[in-house]
């Protein structure tokens, strides 16, 4: 899994960060989200699938690297 | 075959000239006053998509399912801003309201972005959590004075409009000692029954009041968010002003709500009561739960359409009002089964009660904070905790923009 943040739709309500905190952290400044995580381990794709259906501002999206390298 | 279960090409795509529209803010049934209004909850099992009339004659949509209010609240096609033509009002007050600068929930990308960020970071999830020692000392001070000697007590009073009202004073930097001049403000400026005067007069007496506080703190600064504002040299004294009494009102009436309707909803549904407080690390995915439930945001986001948008079968014409009602998308069967009933156990997380979209509220890790620490505190230390009036007897606030109670005897 690749995971996508997009800076500039985030608004800063920090859903992502209760979800998987091992993956989204928001920034000091403006509270804005951070990837600290761009291809998190198996055990944390549940938690970010999760971070994608609640963020309110589809600032992140996933990518399944594994099947895109096999087609 | 109910309505719903049409396709989409039977319901048409019209103006929807079939349809009876439903008024709104539509009451709560008195006997079951946790659940959304009855014709809102038909409307989404029936009509998810429909049309309603405001209290000046004038009709807008109504969106009730979770599905289509999240597409709604996240598609710029639909703007927050009041003063277009169109954009629905839930009472006369708020129309007067529209005609001043507007707060940044009422405006789009990219002024609503910017004037955002400006408070984002006082809110972020890391700075609110290093809150918690503080909040906790707040809670058990409130309930050390509320119990003192005593064995009931009005719990709105004593402690669940305190709790928050403490807290947001202080990130703000306003002097506690003057909450009863902006509680009583902010009960007029959400009362549906307020006179367009009423609205106007509260909310010139909290502007006056929060301009006087901007110059105060360009004289004297502190580290609030009233005085950081002010030293940015960005926004006017009038920005600075509305923008503080936007956080003041939120936080004074929408964690005070939820921690009084979550108690009482815990005390009618003893179950989940003592599942609670046999398993305290619940209390996390239960305060989503209770958000989910009670959803106090009782009558439905406005939004106008920029655009011809189609939505569950129907067209929405561009410069045409829409209302989201959020509780009875938190209600949905189809994302959260047996909706109805209050289950601390459940994952409730995908719930709207904060709105969706980028207007979704800034302040929601702030309110989960005080809002986990208030129902455990209090579930820990009054193992009797109980109504003190009969049911039938609670003040609910039909009346007000942010549902709850007014008062909630309790003893312990
Ligand atoms: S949930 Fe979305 S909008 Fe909120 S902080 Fe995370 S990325 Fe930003």
């Amino acid at each position: 899994m690749r995971v996508h943040v997009d800076q500039e739709k985030c608004c800063g309500a920090g859903s992502c960060v209760l979800s998987a905190p091992e993956v989204f952290d928001q920034r000091e400044e403006d509270g804005i989200v951070v990837l600290l995580d761009a291809e998190p381990p198996a055990g944390l794709h549940d938690a970010v699938h999760e971070a994608v259906a609640i963020c309110p501002a589809a600032a992140i999206s996933v990518e399944q690297v594994e099947r895109v390298e096999r087609v | 075959m109910t309505t719903a279960e049409r396709t989409e090409a039977e319901r048409g795509t019209g103006p929807a000239d079939d349809l009876t529209p439903l008024a709104v803010p539509a009451a709560r049934a008195a006997g079951c006053p946790f659940d959304p209004a009855p014709g809102v909850e038909r409307a989404r099992r029936e009509e998810p998509v429909t049309r309603a009339t405001l209290w000046d004659g004038s009709t807008c949509w109504l969106v009730t399912r979770h599905e289509d209010v999240r597409a709604v609240l996240g598609d710029p096609r639909f703007s927050a801003e009041a003063a277009r033509p169109g954009f629905p009002f839930l009472t006369a007050g708020g129309r007067v309201l529209a005609t001043s600068k507007p707060t940044f929930i009422r405006q789009d990308d990219p002024e609503h972005a910017r004037l955002r960020r400006m408070l984002t970071a006082d809110f972020m999830v890391k700075k609110v959590e290093a809150m918690r020692p503080e909040v906790q000392r707040l809670a058990d001070d409130l309930l050390d004075r509320m119990t003192a000697g005593r064995d009931a007590a009005d719990l709105v009073a004593e402690f669940a409009l305190p709790l928050p009202s403490l807290v947001i004073c202080l990130l703000l930097g306003v002097p506690y000692d003057d909450h009863a001049f902006f509680q009583e403000r902010s009960r007029l400026l959400l009362s549906l029954r307020s006179t367009p005067e009423e609205v106007r007069t509260a909310q010139d007496d909290l502007h006056h009041y929060l301009c006087g506080l901007a110059e105060a703190k360009r004289r004297e600064p502190d580290d609030g968010i009233v005085s950081r504002l002010v030293a940015r040299g960005e926004l006017d004294d009038e920005e600075v002003s509305s923008m503080g009494r936007l956080l003041l009102i939120a936080g004074h009436e929408t964690t005070a709500n939820m921690t009084a309707l979550s108690t009482l909803a815990l005390l009618r549904n003893p179950a989940q009561l003592e599942r609670l407080r046999a398993e305290p690390s619940l209390i996390k995915g239960a305060v989503e739960e209770l958000l989910r439930y009670l959803t106090i945001v009782h009558n439905g986001l406005p939004r106008v359409a920029t655009e011809d948008v189609t939505l569950g079968g129907r067209t929405i014409r561009a410069g045409e009002g829409v209302l989201c009602t959020l509780n009875s998308a938190n209600r949905d069967e189809d994302v959260f089964p047996g909706g109805d009933a209050l289950d601390v156990g459940r994952d409730a997380r995908r719930h709207v009660a904060f709105g969706f979209g980028v207007h979704q509220c800034l302040g929601q890790p702030l309110a989960r904070v005080e809002l986990q620490i208030a129902v455990e505190t209090l579930l820990r230390r009054l193992p009797g905790l109980r109504l003190d009036i009969p049911f039938e007897d609670v003040p609910f606030r039909h009346d007000m923009g942010i549902y709850g109670v007014h008062a909630l005897p309790v003893a312990w």
